[in-house]
């Protein structure tokens, strides 16, 4: 008898609490959507409401074993927003895939907190975090496809996981398969398909589960440039159309001056750098941020000459012949020593080296020159 | 060129043979399957890793499989008398099978679900798999095809074994070949017994072998 009034009570309750959270999410969702209208309506192409959609606090991942103890991160701090690109980069072994594998929690976090839109993972139960983690969908560098099951049937397990009825699991992976343009290889088992193709089965599984967030490690890292393109496109494609955020890890710097709206730098488990990417790869700051951002240029220094000086293109300059135009004022010929300019959202960045002339009156002219026109530069040595 | 009685008692011999091979392979499944998924899941980098458990049933798991099955035959013949009333016959030698096979089994299901790659499992667990959900819908159907060679190479074991027995009374055709090649040097008799148990074992390989290439959807 007490047993059963403390159902019904349990129950009651259970409803009252989804009656709440029912009316917050419709709010927020009524919200949402005013604002993607709002940006739409006056051409703003990302989001930038701002609302944070995973937030590391003071993160730390050591793995302790018996010999040694690796602290993989270091008091990692980090927000990032809903609806953006927000790309994670670093050299081999600096904790890129211990950084991601601890947004879902694949990994625990030996300090700190890792939020998820506002919830704290490391207090959840169980049960509740891998509800949660089929709101974050997550791409790998070998796909890692079922190698058993047709694509089909690969899009339809996260959603066999997740307790979706057979047939409207079937359904939405074959809406998804559309999505990402495979309508005809449903049947197809993963031995059978290329990369990229692998790639896009397991993008469509990712997206199955409604996430709202996607995680990428080294999702293209395994493809050729072509099909890495591709990929990027669509992941692009889907950040715009579905709204979804998405975390891309990678080591390499043309998969973020591709799709990222911001980046963080990661150097020996910790972060070097954050910011946009456009400032970033402008003007970066950290050691290993000129690194990765100059990496074409280690043979500088082989150069011949004595005054160097390198033009920095910030997006603001690019579409005028800077170069050019600098020559036929200053009349005095320069040498271009090296060049690395890149096309990011339709400006131009990089930069250049150029040899100036000996005299040093030409030289003044030229300085004169990048001033006035507020041009970045710097003599090298 | 035999008598009727000859060619009656070989057909009950294998008729035996299959009896005992098939019984106690599917009860040994019973055992050894669960046995070794949980050396799987239970290892310290498994999906739910209980150390303790672990190396527990590992230390169990190896005591059995050091006993040689002939000293485990007759060292369990009490409680094969207990179970099933007798130690010798079929019936009596099930017993002793199960037993020497689950183990067996349960390190052969623990290799084939090791080869599952482990960024299938993280896949799973990145989509909030359960780690029921991760044996069931990941480990199992991902191993199947390595299973099934697990299976045919499991039941042709427990046919050697099967064999064995004879020396204990045990039934079956290594009853036969012991009886007759052995105690009376009828060779002929015990030749025959060993060809059909030949036969029988490759049988068994080729149809496993066959039925693991065929469901096996990675090489087409
Ligand atoms: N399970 C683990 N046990 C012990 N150390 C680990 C473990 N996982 C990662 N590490 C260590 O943590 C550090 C960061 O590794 P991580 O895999 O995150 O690097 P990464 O940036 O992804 O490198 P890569 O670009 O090569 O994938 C490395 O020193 C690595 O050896
Ligand atoms: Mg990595």
């Amino acid at each position: 008898m007490k047993d059963k009034q403390e159902a019904v009570v349990a129950i009651l309750f259970f409803y009252f609490i989804e009656f709440l959270d029912s009316i917050s999410i419709g709010y927020e969702k009524a919200d949402r959507q005013k604002i993607i209208l709002i940006n739409n309506f006056i051409g703003g192409g990302n989001l930038t409401d701002n609302r944070p959609m995973i937030e590391l606090v003071g993160m730390g991942k050591e793995f302790v074993s018996k010999s040694s103890t690796v602290r993989a991160l270091d008091d990692i701090n980090l927000t990032i927003h809903e609806g953006e690109i927000f790309g994670i980069i670093g050299l081999s072994g600096a904790g890129k895939s211990t950084l991601v594998r601890c947004i879902n929690f694949l990994e625990k976090p030996t300090s700190g907190a890792v939020l998820f839109d506002g919830i704290d993972l490391g207090s959840m139960k169980e049960k509740d975090l891998l509800k949660a983690r089929q709101s974050m969908g997550m791409i790998f560098q070998q796909f890692n496809l079922l190698m058993q099951r047709t694509a089909l049937q690969n899009i339809c397990f996260p959603m066999e996981i997740a307790g979706f009825s057979k047939k409207e699991a079937k359904q939405r992976a074959k809406e998804l398969l559309e999505v990402v343009g495979l309508s005809d290889k449903a049947k197809a088992y993963p031995s059978q398909l290329s990369g990229g193709q692998k790639q896009r089965i397991a993008i469509a599984r990712a997206l199955a589960t409604n996430p709202k967030v996607l995680l990428c490690d080294e999702a293209t890292s395994a493809l050729d440039p072509t099909t890495t393109r591709s990929i990027l496109s669509l992941l692009k494609e889907i950040n715009q159309k579905l709204g979804i955020t998405v975390i891309v890890i990678t080591h390499e710097m043309s998969v973020i001056e591709e799709i990222c709206n911001r980046v963080a730098i990661i150097d020996q488990s910790r972060i070097a750098e954050i910011g946009e990417v456009e400032e970033v790869f402008a003007r970066p700051k950290s050691k290993i941020a000129k690194q990765l951002v100059f990496s074409g240029e280690t043979h500088i220094d082989t150069f011949v000459g004595a005054h160097k000086c390198r033009i920095i293109f910030d997006g603001r300059t690019s579409f005028e012949p800077v170069i050019a135009n600098m020559i036929l004022e200053c009349k005095a010929p320069v040498n271009i020593l090296f060049a690395d300019t890149k096309d990011i959202d339709g400006k131009a960045f990089g930069q250049m080296i150029i040899q100036l002339p000996d005299e040093e009156s030409s030289r003044k002219k030229i300085y004169n020159y990048l001033n006035t026109n507020k041009i970045t530069y710097e003599e090298v040595m | 060129m035999w008598s009727e009685a000859t060619v009656k008692m070989i057909s009950v011999g294998i008729l035996e043979s299959f009896y005992m091979i098939f019984l106690s392979s599917f009860i040994a499944y019973i055992i050894g399957l669960p046995l070794g998924v949980l050396l799987v899941v239970t290892d310290k980098d498994g999906i739910a890793p209980r150390v303790s458990l672990n190396k527990a049933l590992g230390v169990i798991v190896n005591l059995i499989r050091s006993v040689p099955f002939i000293i485990l035959l007759i060292a369990v013949m009490p409680f094969t008398r207990a179970i099933v009333g007798t130690s010798i016959g079929p019936n009596g030698v099930v017993v002793p099978l199960i037993i020497a096979s689950a183990p067996y089994i349960a390190r052969l299901v623990e290799s084939s679900l090791n080869e599952v790659d482990q960024g299938v499992i993280e896949a799973a667990q990145s989509m909030g798999a359960s780690p029921m959900q991760i044996i069931f819908k990941v480990l199992i159907p991902e191993a199947k095809p390595s299973l099934i060679i697990g299976g045919a190479i499991a039941v042709t074991t427990i046919l050697s074994y099967s064999a064995m027995a004879g020396i204990v009374g045990g039934g079956g055709l290594g009853d036969i070949a012991i009886r007759y090649g052995y105690h009376r040097y009828e060779t002929e008799i015990m030749f025959v017994t060993v060809i059909i148990l030949v036969i029988m074992v490759q049988v068994i390989q080729e149809l496993g072998t066959l039925w693991s290439k065929r469901s096996d959807k990675r090489i087409h």
